[in-house]
């Protein structure tokens, strides 16, 4: 995979994760132009298509495209099936996932993508392994925020 | 100072601003405040800010002076730090610029981290942007967690090493021997990334394959536990077991089974197993489907593998979803070269993908169908393929003309057929039709001698009822000027159009606004030639003398040599006619040497005329045959017969032969043959008789070889003997006269 978008059906992005090295100014301009694309197509047309030299994947859940750029001799079929785990990840994680979860914790669902995939390609296989390391890397960081609170407090209550 | 903003808050309030300008305002603001807390070197909230930055940089604004900010979150040591920070540095930093090497010791150091979730971090951050100066240096880390016993670190570290190798290919060896025991694993996680690893090496260096090949047994063990196990809940997708290890494995597979008779043997029954078992009603199973039949068709299979493969894409066809249609026509366009009549049998079902709604679908069912039209269906596939030229897209139509006019070359069950169906696309995609088709056309016209009557009453019939589109026009017309008198000798079988009414419509052309230079071109040397079939010659003579001030240059040109030929060499301009004739022998030449494409120009033959007094008029030229390489000239008297072949062993060299023959029984004298080609065309002479001098006795014969390498040039000239030279202009085939002096 070289990389994959999120973004709404008034497209806004709402994730960009890319496996390939590419500028800001690059990234803005694949990101524009393909968005455009994807939303003028229409309902019935199928979920792949080619733009530029890419193969392109994608899918809508509710208001949110999931977009996908995957090399030529990647499978586009078992791709969708990687969009559709990651929404079930999602979905787990959140409790029956909507845009506004993906808006405002938008950095937990990069968390979430980073423990399925790795450069591109799956990591994890096993929907619960991959929820069982989010949960306790949030743990981690729970404990870490709370160890601090107690500093704070200790500081403040110390002579 | 306050406490800066939670992120939270910050997006909520963004959310609320009503107007885009609204909006850059608060950005603004929260940078302003964002940029001064850096400035404080505040560690507790850096985090939090550079989590903004990041929610901000999404919405498009810039946000480059964070990029610092993420290195000391890397280097903090706190985890929540190092998450947002690897995080931003993913988002923010690139590559190209030599910031991100700052990265490299923060890494190297969370490679080693004693928590293996900022180990993670780590490897997910390497192996998703690392430069090839970083992957060099952190080698060696990712090598040693390849080997460790922690799962979650081992599978990390697989897809790490792929980066790695993508980016620096000599490392690859470094990793040869961890992957010693990679496949011997029992968690699907590490498995599938070792798969990975696997494929990339196996892709990248044809001696990792070879080593590789000893694995093909443990994969296909390790496919058929997934086929066979009981129902897992941990993989389990749609009652099929982990099918993202099943397609890696197939696909790793194809890379190992690819020419080795041996390993595609090892591999046949497991891919037969998968093909036969795998559940079909949803995509999940689908997906295995199709790697399965990728990698049959790439292996040495056997043939009923290869049938049974190419059925399952037939049935693909037939699924409502149309994805599963879509890649069934792709897979299908890679075979069917290869496996030709297994895919014919499902050609109705393609041919009905051309009627789908989808761009994509159509596309490519164009192209099969293509592939598919041979001599037994061509009448049937072409019905089908014209009306998806009717009605298809634009995007389509240029393909698609040129791809039935080639289907129509090869395959045409007759002549006629063929006139026909070149007719169809004029007029129905006329405008889209490739420029170069136009000569091509032409050539094929001029071949088909018996249609020549029908040819021309058909496109004239054409130009009545539409003048826009140009390759149609530009064929008309010089299909008009070529056997205008046939158009009106009445060898038609409807009614047929009177002289003036046929110098109508070439004069519209020639006026109309719709008419390209080139088209113009086209219609004022078809009028010229119509000075030698046609009786009007008078009025033929003013159209030609009007553009003899055209502002156009070729035009001019063209006319105001036109115009020489009938004040100057009246009498020969009927000559002309015979060697517009011979012009056709030489599209048949260029079959010979294969002058494809860009047919700018076809070099002309010219006849020569003895010194004995001329009779009025030419004879006409008896053209032989259809496919006869040869053709014969005889001029007041003088035989002159051409053949010509491809030289033996180099087919870059056309031989002409020309035997001349003086067929009266005076004696002809000052017979001179000379040959002049332009830069582009070497040419080689041998002649049996060249003095000038040397009187060709009566009944004589002479025989000359010439040798020519043609190739695609414009204002290509032969003279072989001195008079009329015949000028053919770049890129068209209609031509000028104009005239030399004799020798």
């Amino acid at each position: 995979m070289q990389f994959m978008l999120l973004f709404s059906r008034q497209g806004k992005l709402r994730l960009q994760k890319w496996y390939v090295p590419l500028s800001d100014k690059e990234r803005k301009k694949i990101s524009r132009d393909l968005v455009q694309t994807i939303l003028a197509r229409k309902p019935k047309m199928c979920s792949f298509l080619e733009w530029r030299d890419l193969k392109i994947v994608y899918k809508r859940y509710a208001s949110l495209y999931f977009c996908c750029a995957v090399e030529d001799q990647d499978n586009e079929l078992i791709t969708l099936e990687i969009i559709h785990r990651y929404v079930e990840l999602l979905d787990k994680y959140f409790g029956s996932v909507c845009e506004l979860d993906i808006i405002f914790n938008f950095e937990k669902a990069y968390f979430i993508l980073d423990e399925f995939l790795l450069g591109g390609e799956a990591q994890e296989t096993s929907k619960k392994n991959v929820l069982k390391a989010i949960e306790q890397a949030d743990l981690l960081q729970e404990a870490i925020e709370q160890a601090d609170l107690l500093q704070e407090v200790r500081l403040l209550t110390d002579p | 100072m306050p406490a800066p903003i939670r992120l939270r808050e910050l997006i909520r309030t963004i959310r609320t601003a009503r107007t885009q300008a609204e909006e850059r305002e608060m950005i603004q603001k929260e940078c302003a405040a964002i940029r001064s807390s850096f400035r404080e070197e505040d560690n507790t909230y850096r985090c939090r800010n550079v989590a903004k930055l990041l929610y901000m940089h999404m919405l498009g604004y810039p946000a480059h002076f964070g990029q610092l900010e993420c290195l000391k979150l890397i280097a903090s040591q706190k985890f929540t730090d190092k998450r947002i920070g690897y995080l931003g540095a993913m988002l923010l930093l690139d590559e190209r610029q030599d910031v991100h090497l700052l990265m490299t010791n923060c890494i190297k150091n969370d490679l080693n981290h004693s928590t293996q979730y900022v180990q993670g971090l780590a490897l997910c951050t390497l192996g998703c942007m690392g430069s090839s100066e970083m992957c060099r240096d952190l080698a060696g880390e990712v090598e040693k967690l390849l080997k460790t016993s922690n799962s979650y670190l081992r599978k990390k570290a697989a897809l790490c090493a792929v980066h790695v190798i993508r980016k620096v290919p000599e490392l690859m060896e470094m990793f040869l021997p961890a992957t010693k025991n990679l496949l011997s694993e029992k968690n699907h996680g590490v498995l599938h990334t070792s798969v990975v690893l696997l494929t990339e090496m196996c892709e990248r260096s044809p001696d990792m394959l070879l080593h590789f090949r000893k694995l093909v047994p443990q994969l296909v063990r390790i496919l058929k536990n997934l086929i066979m196990s009981g129902y897992s809940p941990e993989h389990d997708v749609s009652g099929i077991s982990d099918p993202f290890l099943q397609v890696r494995i197939l696909r790793l597979l194809r890379i190992l089974g690819r020419s080795d008779d041996d390993s595609s043997e090892a591999m046949n029954d497991i891919l037969a197993q998968v093909a036969t078992n795998t559940e079909t009603s949803k995509n999940v199973g689908n997906a295995i489907l199709y790697e399965t039949v990728l990698t049959i068709m790439d292996i040495k299979s056997e043939s009923g593998l290869r049938v049974l493969a190419i059925n399952i894409l037939g049935r693909f066809l037939l699924n409502n979803d149309k994805n599963i249609r879509y890649v069934a026509l792709t897979s299908l366009l890679k075979t069917v070269q290869t496996d030709h009549n297994a895919v014919q049998r499902h050609r109705s079902t393609i041919v009905d993908c051309l009627k789908d709604l989808d761009v994509s679908i159509k596309r490519r069912a164009m192209e099969l169908s293509f592939a598919l039209v041979n001599g037994n269906n061509i009448r049937g596939m072409m019905k089908e393929l014209l009306y998806f030229l009717d009605s298809c897209d634009p995007e389509f139509k240029a393909d698609c003309a040129s791809g039935v006019f080639l289907a129509a070359e090869k395959y045409a069950p007759s002549k006629r057929w063929h006139i026909d169906t070149i007719m169809r696309v004029l007029t129905t995609a006329g405008s889209y039709v490739r420029d170069d088709s136009v000569p091509n056309l032409i050539q094929l016209i001029t071949n088909s001698v018996e249609m020549h009557a029908y040819t021309v009453q058909r496109l004239y019939k054409a130009l009545l009822d539409d003048i826009s589109q140009q390759p149609l026009v530009q064929v008309s017309s010089w299909c008009i000027g070529e056997y205008g008198d046939l158009l009106v000798s009445g060898q038609c079988e409807e009614e047929e159009p009177i002289q003036d009414e046929v110098l109508d419509v070439l004069e519209g052309l020639l006026v109309s606004n719709l008419s390209t230079p080139v088209t113009r071109g086209y219609s004022l040397t078809a009028i010229m030639k119509l000075s030698t079939r046609f009786s009007s010659i008078n009025r033929i003579k003013k159209v030609v003398s009007i553009y003899g001030s055209s502002i156009d240059v070729e035009l001019q040109q063209r006319a105001v040599e036109y115009n020489a030929l009938f004040k100057k060499y009246d009498h020969m301009r009927f000559n002309l006619h015979v060697l517009y004739d011979l012009v056709s022998l030489l599209f048949q030449a260029n079959d010979l040497l294969d002058l494809l494409g860009g047919n700018d120009v076809v070099p002309v033959i010219q006849t020569t005329l003895p010194t004995k007094p001329a009779s009025a008029g030419g004879e006409l030229l008896d053209l032989l045959g259809d496919l006869s390489l040869s053709g014969r000239t005889t001029v007041n008297g003088l035989k002159i017969e051409f053949t010509f072949e491809r030289a033996n062993p180099n087919p870059n060299i056309a031989v002409i032969t020309i035997h001349a023959t003086n067929t009266t029984e005076a004696d002809m004298t000052e017979f001179v043959f000379q040959a002049a080609v332009p830069k582009v065309i070497t040419l080689g002479m041998s002649l049996s008789h060249r003095a000038p001098a040397t009187p060709v006795a009566g009944r004589a014969q002479c025989a000359l070889t010439k040798v020519a390498r043609y190739s695609v040039s414009s204002g290509t000239l032969v003279r072989l003997a001195s008079g009329l030279d015949v000028r053919c202009v770049k890129k068209q085939c209609g031509w000028l006269g104009c005239v030399s002096e004799d020798a």
